[in-house]
């Protein structure tokens, strides 16, 4: 099939020039005559000689052709591979070779030599046949391309061949990694390398001693690789047997029912309250003896229900009306007649189950036979779960600070309102709404995101502002002194603030988009990575903290606020004008909270509800606080940032959960300290 | 507006206790009265039994609506006498009417399971029945097993006496940990509104084994009575919900009028000095808290069977808010004004966001009532508390005032 | 004379202000007893610490013959075991009658069900007006209480006291905001009925502690100073010191 068509396309290029044609008569006669190669050859012979291979190749077949071209050697060769896997080479039936192309244009094209390079003749498109290996081939090709790469004088290259080696790695790779080593120059790759030899070490070492050495080199290598190349060292299989086997590499005895598997391999006994559940159950075990021929099979409950609905004739079984098998032990007696008839097998009962699993010896082999590979690689993943465990500790403490700085930017207006004035704002919920609603706004006229949040920032304060300070001369100044009634009719605000919210931007969220500078993250290692928009809801916290600490201290208004919130009475005597006081601290504590809003906003959707959702976490964290007194916000905030991070880390497939736990937590808090966790004492408590 | 001590003497003893305190307050007898008209009207308009003027949905409204009266008047003892700014008593509510949902939901996934077990070539085990009807419920919670929780559900007594106990209990152990730490004033409203939040969030999970955010269903058909048409189940309700509301009513009578209306108003009005009097101000606010609680399971076991549905989102914080808000505009410190402002909002509520309400076209758009009811509630509500601290019963009061002293 | 109380070197701080620092001293059966001091000699704290409403840091507060201690008992089970208190603002329930306010304070069972199921009895009946009698309000028992003057309201909450019935009374600044001639009243109120139970009047007046007629102990910086006779303890250098400010 293949020499004619060679044929055909022979007589079709008669244009060809006089080496062309000399080439391919050789190559036509070696297709012809299938001549053995001998010895030293040229490059272009050894592609004539696999040829058909080549040109029609499969994941399977390539394998013994690449490594005689690989075995070939040379810069020849790479530039070969990596055309063949561009799908950049090409064949020329007539002459038997292989060529690279160079599009002159006009459906005309020149070839050129891949020994050589030089270009040896120009021909129309449709005379030459492109070669276009399949995706498994490719790979097989990317793999042989390695070493020429890792020799590479381009770094990234290096790297790229590196990450490719890795993917696919073969005990020849050894020596190819050994030697990059000591040439490489590039530190960050060189440990790379150190690292990939490793695992090669790991993987392919055949002295036991340079294996076990290798996993200890591993120690506080916290990469996911790492464990990933570790764990399958502890891999074992659950066996059965009437009596232990010697000579095995035994990871621990179980006891159906009774032991679990600990981290490291060892059985551990079952604690009776909560605590993992039995390795084995005992019906497996069972499972496991009947496969392993030891002992009889199950009938299964259903197969006696069939069995039994089976044995019925004209609604009894025998004698027996079929109505009275309303209940198990009915249908036991049942069935044992219907074994005592010998139309059905025996059921195997429970006593005889755990009787049966009680004399074999259950037990787990490592699929390694070494033991002291095992031991290794167990001492290795224990010092790397350990720094493991200190990163995910440092990441929960991170989550829960960040956590803290929105619980703290959400609370501490309501707490400076409630401080200052006695005041429960249950609007607040809403302003901080009103403040993510108008960073949404503002982002519609200004579409660069950096720039949009500059503006947003001051326009959500302005606006919730403004609005604390309507809400205050309308309505909170006529309430002063009776915190329930305050407490209802800011409830009627929040109902018609979210309602008339919901009826301008609708019930769909509303996306309010970060800049791309804050969408990545710091990343340490492959444990602990740190979202940017998570360290700057810290840094924002931090900021207001230091603002705040600075107006209450530093500046007449905080001072006039102090001597309002301490004694008001001696306050308006002295000159303060507590009304003034009064509705600027609404208005400031209004005005953060809209500040809030624009930074959950770019985290959660916003939408009407945004409010409500966070306005009983804000109030948890007032009382949980104590009031008046911004420390007392900031302990409360990390408090509860870090306990709900915690709750979440212990149980952490359920947030619902966590959040449930964290409000009982609270109302038991409440219990012990009243007052929260930076109390005013004697006389300046009040009543 | 308690009677001159002087009438009260061994003259009047002989006189039933009860008709002499029905006599002594007639603003029981004049709200007996129109509430048994009211139900008797109701009963003959009716399609189930009579002209059928009312709609069997509309009978339900009335239904539910009485129901909320009743945790009207539950929220009045606590809030507007004892001054607990409860916000959590709709979480009794709720639990009141999951405990009521799991006897129906259970019982008649049981009656339909055996129903389709009847053609079986083997009749079915006790077993096998839970399995199925273990199936049937909580298959949409991915899961087959029966909770621990439902391990009565079956029997109709005992879930009836959770109604009472669990909200109860639960009313007692909150109470008796935040008065013990005598939380008061604002941050006990915050408390109760937090533990509501605890609650529907729990019930939200699956694992709570109340199914979830799927919550019960199917509550209006009652087991067993299956041939009973709806017409007929809803009056029924409709009268036992009036029965329940006339007795809560005379109940929170009594508790007003009694001695010990008078120390549940001092503990609003000044804690500290009822407390030097050497009343266990703790142990009387529990009393109110727990008392309150069971009747608002009461209210929500009435509730949900006539609603069909309950959910973990009708526990939600707001749902209590809205309690207050009726409350406060019938006017606090009022039964009546309880039921009132109960009747008076949850109707109108209906009316205008049910869509009925004709919408009201502006010059430049179109004012939809479905939209803007709440932002008017809302903002009534700002004014009831700033112009009205007394609601709707303010009006009644000059009536009262001159009939009751 | 036995002791009815005896307050045994307490002392107590509030954020590092020692309030009470080593207070001791005892009344007896019977006893009017008038306490002084200038302001922040721990004169309120003092009452705060009998009548349980705050917990001292340190010492003991013992109760009758039993020397029973008061310092872990609640408010209202050192009310029942017969300790009133009478705030410096009248505190009544104002939007309650006058009858029901002393129906309130009698001394009856404080159980909330015992309550519920109450009925009244002629001899509550009887007491109530007796009471009303001697602090002059029989006319308005059916009066709200919100409704009374300033010295009325003083009155009713004597009253209330007196319904309690108990054996120990303190009573902070009688006679703050009365006129004259209430204020006599008050002085013949007090000295009579501390014929029958022991009395600690907490006074700024010192006119009004000199018609008292009775020993005085004089409060500084929450310890005794002085005690005895008026006008042995105003004699004192010390006291003259202390309240001219020296």
């Amino acid at each position: 099939m293949a020499t004619s068509r060679s044929l055909l396309m022979y007589l079709k290029c008669l244009k060809l020039s006089f080496l062309g044609c000399c080439m391919l008569i050789f190559s036509f006669l070696n297709t012809l005559v299938f001549v053995p190669s001998a010895g030293a050859q040229t490059f272009e012979n050894l592609l004539a000689k696999h040829a058909p291979l080549i040109q029609r190749s499969s994941s399977k077949t390539v394998a013994p052709v690449l490594g005689e071209i690989v075995e070939f050697g040379g810069p020849v060769v790479q530039k070969f591979l990596s055309r063949w896997r561009s799908k950049d080479l090409y064949f020329l039936m007539e002459s038997n070779q292989f060529a690279y192309t160079q599009d002159l244009g006009d459906d005309r094209i020149k070839l050129i030599n891949v020994e050589t390079g030089a270009a040896f003749a120009t021909v129309t498109k449709a005379s030459i046949k492109q070669i276009k290996p399949n995706s498994g081939v490719r790979a097989k090709i990317s793999a042989s391309l390695i070493p020429f790469l890792l020799a590479s004088a381009d770094p990234k290259e290096r790297a790229t061949s590196l990450d490719a080696l890795a993917r696919d790695f073969n005990e020849s790779h050894l020596a190819l990694l050994d030697a990059a080593i000591t040439t490489e120059t590039n530190a960050a790759l060189k440990r790379r390398l150190e690292r990939a030899y490793r695992f090669g070490l790991i993987g392919f070492g055949r002295d036991e001693d340079t294996v076990v050495a290798a996993i200890h080199e591993l120690e506080g290598d916290l990469s996911l690789e790492t464990r990933a190349v570790l764990n399958p060292l502890l891999a074992d299989k659950l066996y059965v047997a009437a009596t232990l086997p010697e000579g095995i590499n035994l990871a621990r005895r179980i006891i159906p029912g009774k032991t679990t598997k600990l981290t490291d391999g060892a059985a551990g006994r079952r604690s009776i309250i909560g605590g993992a559940p039995a390795e084995l159950s005992v019906g497996a075990a069972y499972n496991m003896l009947v496969d392993a021929a030891i002992s009889p099979a199950l009938v299964s409950i259903e197969a006696r229900n069939a069995a039994l609905a089976d044995a019925i004739k004209d609604g009894r079984i025998g004698v027996e009306k079929a109505a009275g098998l309303n209940n198990e032990t009915a249908r036991s007696a049942a069935y044992s007649r219907l074994v005592l008839n010998g139309s059905a097998t025996k059921m195997v009962d429970k006593e005889a189950i755990q009787q049966a699993v009680d004399e074999a010896v259950f037990y787990a082999v490592y699929d390694n036979p070494s033991k002291k590979i095992v031991t290794a690689a167990q001492t290795t993943l224990a010092s790397i779960e350990g720094q493991v465990n200190l990163y995910k500790a440092i990441d929960l403490l991170v989550d829960g600070l960040s956590l803290a700085s929105i619980c703290f930017l959400a609370a501490i207006g309501l707490a400076i309102t409630f401080g200052v004035m006695g005041v429960i704002n249950m609007a607040h919920g809403e302003f901080i709404m009103m403040g993510a609603y108008t960073g949404y706004v503002v982002q519609l006229f200004v579409p660069n995101y950096t720039l949009s949040l500059v503006v947003a920032l001051p326009a959500a304060f302005a606006v919730t502002f403004a609005a604390g300070v309507v809400l205050e001369r309308l309505v909170i100044r006529h309430l002063y002194k009776r915190p329930l009634e305050t407490l209802l009719a800011t409830f009627g605000i929040s109902i018609a603030l979210q309602q008339i919210a919901k009826n301008i931007f609708g019930t769909q969220a509303r996306p309010l988009t970060s800049p791309d500078w804050l969408d990545g993250a710091l990343a340490i290692n492959d444990v602990l990575a740190i979202s940017n928009i998570r360290i700057a809801i810290f840094v924002l916290g931090v900021v207001f903290l230091a603002l705040l600490i600075f107006v209450m201290k530093r500046t007449r208004f905080g001072l006039d606020t102090r001597a309002v919130t301490q004694n008001p009475a001696m306050a308006s005597s002295m000159g303060i004008n507590p009304d003034r006081i009064n509705m600027l601290t609404f208005g400031f504590g209004s005005g953060i909270a809209g500040i809030a809003g624009v930074a959950i906003g770019l985290f959660s959707k916003v939408t009407s509800e945004l409010g409500s959702d966070y306005i009983v976490q804000s109030f948890m964290t007032v009382v949980v606080g104590g009031v008046g007194n911004i420390w007392g916000t900031l302990a409360g905030a990390a408090l509860i940032g870090t306990l709900q991070k915690g709750i979440e880390w212990l149980n952490p497939s359920n947030t619902l959960a966590a959040q449930t736990y964290m409000i009982i937590f609270i109302i038991l808090f409440i219990q012990f300290r009243p007052r929260g966790i930076v109390a005013l004492k004697g006389r300046a408590a009040g009543d | 507006m308690a009677q001159p001590p002087i009438k009260n003497n061994g003259r009047l003893l002989d006189q039933t206790i009860f008709t002499k305190f029905l006599f002594c307050n007639p603003s029981i007898m004049i709200f007996l009265a129109s509430l048994g008209l009211f139900t008797f009207g109701v009963t003959i308009l009716c399609e189930g039994f009579g002209l059928g003027l009312i709609s069997t949905s509309f009978v339900k409204t009335l239904g539910k609506t009485l129901c909320f009266c009743i945790i009207a008047i539950a929220m009045d003892l606590v809030w507007g006498y004892c001054g607990i700014l409860s916000l959590g008593h709709f979480a009794f509510f709720g639990l009141g009417g999951y405990m009521i949902g799991m006897w129906l939901m259970f019982a008649r996934t049981k009656l339909i399971v055996i129903e389709a077990a009847h053609n079986a070539l083997l009749p079915p085990t006790p077993a096998e029945i839970n399995d199925a009807v273990g199936a049937q419920i909580f298959g949409v919670v991915g899961g087959a097993d029966i909770p621990l929780i439902w391990s009565f559900a079956d029997l109709l007594w005992v879930q009836l006496i959770l109604v009472v106990l669990v909200p109860g209990l639960l009313a007692f152990l909150f109470g008796w940990l935040a008065f013990r730490s005598r939380v008061n004033g604002v941050y006990l409203s915050i408390l109760t509104q937090a533990m509501t939040l605890a609650l529907s969030l729990y019930l939200f999970q699956n694992e709570s084994g109340l199914r979830g955010n799927n919550g019960l269903s199917g509550l209006q058909y009652l087991p067993g009575l299956e041939d009973v048409p709806q017409e007929i189940i809803s009056i029924w309700f409709f009268l036992g919900s009036a029965f329940a509301l006339a007795l809560c009513f005379l109940g929170a009578m009594v508790i007003v009028k009694s001695k010990l209306g008078n120390i549940i108003q001092g503990i609003r009005d000044n804690e500290a000095r009822v407390r030097f009097l050497g009343y266990n101000v703790e142990g009387y606010k529990l009393f109110v808290f727990t008392i309150t609680a069971i009747m608002a399971a009461i209210a929500g076991a009435l509730y949900y069977p006539q609603a069909g549905i309950i959910n973990p989102a009708e526990l939600a914080p707001i749902a209590s808010i809205y309690l207050a808000v009726w409350v406060a505009i019938g006017g606090r410190g009022r039964i009546y004004g309880a039921v009132i402002g109960a009747a008076f909002v949850s109707l109108v509520s209906s009316y205008f966001t049910g869509g009925q309400a004709p919408d009201i076209p502006l010059g430049f758009g179109v004012l939809r009532w479905t939209d803007w009811w709440l932002v008017l509630l809302g903002f009534s509500f700002v004014a009831v508390t700033l112009y009205a601290p007394n609601g709707i019963g303010g009006f009644f009061d000059r009536f009262n005032r001159s009939g009751d002293v | 004379m036995p002791t009815l109380l005896q307050v045994d070197n307490i002392s107590v701080a509030f954020d590092g202000f020692k309030a009470i620092n080593g207070l001791s001293f005892d009344i007896g059966h019977a006893e009017l007893r008038a306490i002084i001091g200038p302001n922040g000699a721990g004169k309120t704290t003092f009452m705060d610490i009998v009548t349980g409403k705050t917990r001292p840091d340190s010492g003991d507060v013992r109760w009758g013959k039993k020397s029973t201690s008061l310092i872990r008992k609640s408010e209202s089970k050192i009310a029942q075991l017969g300790i009133g208190r009478k705030f410096q603002k009248p505190t009544t329930f104002e939007a309650q009658t006058v009858y029901e306010n002393l129906l309130m304070a009698l001394a009856n069972n404080r159980n909330p069900f015992a309550v519920l199921r109450y009925k009244k009895s002629s001899q509550d009946e009887t007491k109530i007006a007796e009471i009303a009698s001697l602090i002059n309000l029989k006319g308005s028992l059916n009066h709200n209480a919100g409704a009374l003057s300033h010295g009325q309201k003083q009155w009713l909450e004597i009253g209330m006291l007196l319904a309690q019935d108990p054996k120990l009374l303190l009573v902070d600044e009688p006679a703050a905001g009365m006129t004259a001639s209430e204020r006599a009243v008050t002085v013949m109120l007090l000295k009579d009925l501390a014929k029958t139970r022991s009395i600690v009047v907490v006074e700024h007046d010192m006119e009004f502690v000199r018609q008292l007629e009775c020993r005085v102990t004089v409060l500084h910086e929450g310890a005794v100073l002085a005690e005895g006779s008026l006008d042995f303890v105003t004699k004192r250098q010390d006291v003259i010191d202390v309240y001219l400010g020296r």
